[in-house]
């Protein structure tokens, strides 16, 4: 039980996609039960024994966990597939591990954690001994990360090897035997769990002393700006997302909203943005109802919102910096004149805030498209930030960037904050949320389960709070 | 990386390199078929510019493939494929007849407008009918587009085979249109018609609008990324029903040329596929309008200088069309090995290929 840990962008998933023949090593060998092996392609991976199981799961929704399991291994030899027999090897299978899966199940009716189940029951049909788990606990909640603790002991047990691929010091400490640190594409060291402590790992993954909160003073609170109330929406399945949410957002004021991935986030901040029509509940900015204005007017009305996908949602990727720091405001004074752009005043706006944020970059005509993720994020948050709302949503503004963006992130939000901006921070991690927030509502089943005050919270408490328990 | 500028040119140059192939394979074929490659290439060229017939005939087929690829291209733009020209083409040219047939008693300034007018709401409403259900219901717009093609011809038929057809003609064609609806020539000794010159202005009109106009920006940003648009207060609807009615209307302009400027009457079957021509016009241009004015004139000269070719050298006209797929497919061809990683590499110079993500640079991991 090996656990590679390593900041995000410190070389983990790539080092794992080589061993599992997704990407071809520029140089260097690998040996796999001492003797060196190449890899073409997965296939000659999974032949030898490779399971790997993606933080993203690859199953096809519609399909039963035994056509999944089946899907692409059955060795053609015969016209037809015995479905009934994989489904009893998958149960007996199942069972060995205690997996407790339904062979026969529709896999987009099962939840994340039997999905991930299915994942690994895919990997041990094909009689792997050695499994990959990249992020798996990053869409589980505490209770289902226990579960899957619980099966990869056994797993062990059975002398197989599991590599777990993580970015949490705790979930590392808990199940590994021993650590290998990553950091900017080197290994830092290889070290036994019990020669090691929390503090000692996060020092070797970070390269420096890690102060897990952002300082930042903490002061009366300003008047109620964002007000939502009983907000309830369906998500793309069309199955409820929201379930009646409500909660007061103050100026000068970070509300973290913690949660697993998947409980209603998106939803929730596509509906104060106008982006998905809430089926009940209100939105209220000042004392004017916004629940039903067009994202236009939502944005003109003076709401900021940094998106989880930047590259989907936040950014026309195909746009160069200067185009898509004006996505909002193209059709504004003095961007637009009456009849054409004003493309000189485009392009000053532009090097100003590619000045102010140090978004690195060869030219404002650049496709973002080229640029690194961080330096995406960048113009995502110049783009928002200096429009200097009222109210910023911020999504994940964190993920996949290194520490150093990371911080600036951060600090950005805490200058606007200061300002006296009231930012809704919505994060699944944990940590974050804890460091940045003044408040932190803890998000469950599209429901708030509590609202807590950061300064007392603990880990452990909002942990608890998050699996929608007390 | 050296081969920066280079491999640059290699890419930009792909429609370039896609027609050069084509050419060339369609030289082997007026080979295989016992015709002389250069003769026959310098049939179609003498035919197409050698003369100011042979130039006013290139003009006349460029028109509608110009302003109807010019309506493919704003489609793509918006993130729509546009298959049904041919059908706007032929709805454009039903309204011009109409409004040049039926609404007597106006000067040319008024009435030549209004028929324009009319000819680009028509095109535009068929067009603006996929879109809508696009937009709507998500009905896929390649499939109602490219059908509405047909209702669109053998409507057309319908209506000069009755309604508007000339009273004892021996085929199906409408009365000649008013005086007042004739387009000018602008070469009256070769039947150019003023199509070219309304197609060049909205070129030049459209280049603007999609790279200097609030409303050219926003259909660009829905092209590139629908979610993106939408996050920042673009209407991604609204911006595709508009794009889409001017397209229409593009391709509407075109078959209006061919009523009021070519044959004066509305003609069962009077386009014989510019609608088409027009996709590959925009496609080969990479839909952008400057560029389509080129393509289109390489594809109206390829049209004009095929009969000239047929009866010169006995080559069959056919293979004009031969070369105009040929490029098509070489075009998309020279597309994918763009994005083929042994074809990168050999333009980098064989150097290694980058890893996709931040590299793992040196690793020993040991797995116990």
């Amino acid at each position: 039980m090996h656990a590679l840990l390593g900041e995000n962008g410190a070389g983990k998933s790539t080092l794992m996609n080589v061993l599992y023949g997704l990407y071809r090593p520029d140089s260097g060998r690998i040996f796999l039960r001492d003797r060196p092996v190449t890899f073409h392609s997965p296939r000659d991976a999974i032949r030898a024994g490779i399971g790997m199981i993606h933080q993203h799961f690859m199953l096809v929704p519609p399909l039963s966990v035994g056509e999944n399991i089946v899907l692409g291994y059955d060795p053609l030899t015969r016209p037809w597939l015995n479905l009934r027999h994989v489904e009893r090897e998958v149960h007996s299978l199942s069972a060995a591990y205690g997996l407790d899966v339904d062979p026969r199940a529709i896999v987009w009716q099962l939840p994340v954690g039997q999905q991930q189940r299915v994942e690994i029951l895919k990997a041990l049909y094909r009689k792997a001994d050695l499994l990959i788990l990249d992020e798996p606990t990053s869409v589980l909640t505490p209770a289902e990360t226990e579960a899957l603790f619980a099966i990869i002991r056994r797993l062990r047990a059975d002398s197989n090897t599991v590599i777990f691929i993580s970015h949490k010091l705790d979930e590392v400490m808990a199940i590994s035997d021993t650590v290998t640190v990553l950091r900017g594409g080197h290994v830092v060291e290889t070290v036994a769990r019990s020669d090691t402590t929390p503090a000692a790992l996060a020092r070797a993954m970070v390269g420096r002393d890690v102060t897990f909160r952002v300082a930042h003073e903490r002061e009366g609170q300003g008047e109620p700006i964002l007000r939502v109330e009983g907000l309830a929406a369906l998500n793309d399945r069309g199955l409820p997302a929201l379930r009646g949410l409500s909660f007061v957002l103050r100026r000068g004021e970070i509300l973290g909203v913690a949660g697993v991935d998947g409980n209603g986030q998106s939803e929730l901040a596509e509906c104060i943005c106008g982006l998905r029509p809430p089926t009940a509940g209100r939105v209220l900015l000042g004392t004017r109802d916004i629940t039903r204005l067009s994202p236009r007017a939502i944005i003109e009305a003076g709401v900021g919102f940094i998106p989880a996908d930047r590259q989907r949602t936040g950014l026309v990727l195909d746009f160069d910096i200067a185009e898509n720091l004006i996505l909002k405001r193209h059709g504004q004074a003095p961007f637009c004149r009456p009849g054409a752009m004003n493309l000189p005043a485009v392009e000053r706006h532009a090097a100003d805030l590619v000045e102010r944020f140090d978004v690195r970059a060869p030219s404002v005509r650049s496709r973002v498209r080229t640029l690194s993720g961080g330096n995406q994020q960048k113009v995502v948050l110049a783009r928002e930030v200096s429009g200097n709302p009222a109210v910023l949503v911020a999504m994940q503004p964190t993920r996949g960037l290194d520490v150093g963006a990371t911080e600036y992130v951060q600090r950005s939000l805490l200058a606007q904050r200061e300002r006296g901006a009231a930012i809704l921070y919505v994060s699944t991690e944990l940590e974050e949320v804890l460091g940045l927030s003044d408040r932190i509502a803890v998000l469950a089943q599209g429901r708030i389960v509590d609202i807590v005050d950061a300064a007392t919270a603990t880990r452990h408490q909002v942990g608890m709070l998050m699996t929608g328990g007390r | 990386m050296g081969g920066g500028r280079w491999r640059l040119f290699v890419f930009r140059l792909i429609p370039v390199w896609a027609l050069c192939v084509a050419l060339g394979l369609g030289a082997a074929f007026i080979s295989l078929a016992g015709g002389n490659p250069w003769t026959a290439y310098w049939a179609v060229a003498h035919g197409a510019f050698g003369d100011v017939f042979g130039f006013g005939a290139t003009l006349t087929r460029m028109a509608p493939i110009l302003l109807a690829g010019l309506g493919v291209a704003l489609a793509a733009r918006v993130g729509l494929f546009n298959i049904g020209a041919e059908g706007q083409i032929y709805l454009g040219g039903l309204g011009a007849a109409w409004v040049g047939l039926y609404v007597p008693g106006l000067p040319a300034a008024l009435h030549i407008p209004l028929a324009l007018a009319a000819s680009g709401v028509a095109g535009g409403l068929w067009a603006l009918l996929p879109a809508y259900l696009r937009v709507t219901r998500g009905v896929n717009e390649v499939i109602t587009t490219l059908l509405m093609n047909y209702i669109a011809i053998q409507g057309v038929g319908y209506v000069v085979n009755g309604p508007m057809m000339e009273p004892g003609a021996p085929y199906p064609f409408s009365p000649v249109l008013l005086d007042s609806a004739h387009l000018p020539l602008i070469l009256p000794e070769a039947d150019a018609h003023a199509g070219i010159l309304l197609g060049l202005a909205a070129a030049v009109g459209l280049h603007l609008l999609l790279h200097r106009a609030a409303l050219g920006y926003r259909i660009r940003a829905v092209g590139f990324s629908p979610p993106a648009a939408a996050y920042g207060g673009i209407s991604v609807r609204r911006t595709m029903l508009g794009a889409m009615f001017v397209s229409g209307a593009l391709a509407g302009l075109a078959g209006a040329g061919e009523v009021m400027g070519l044959k004066y009457r509305l003609f069962d079957r009077f386009s014989p596929g510019y609608g088409f021509d027009a996709i590959a016009a925009a496609f080969l241009a990479g839909n952008e309008p400057l560029l389509v004015i080129a393509t289109s004139l390489f594809f109206g000269a390829l049209r004009s200088g095929g009969s000239l070719m047929q009866r010169a050298v006995g080559t069959p006209v056919a293979i004009v069309i031969v070369i105009q797929g040929l490029s098509i497919l070489l075009l998309t061809l020279g597309l994918v090995l763009h994005h083929w990683e042994p074809a990168r590499r050999f333009l980098r110079g064989g150097g290694p290929r980058p890893a996709p993500a931040p590299a793992v640079e040196r690793t020993n991991v040991e797995l116990s």
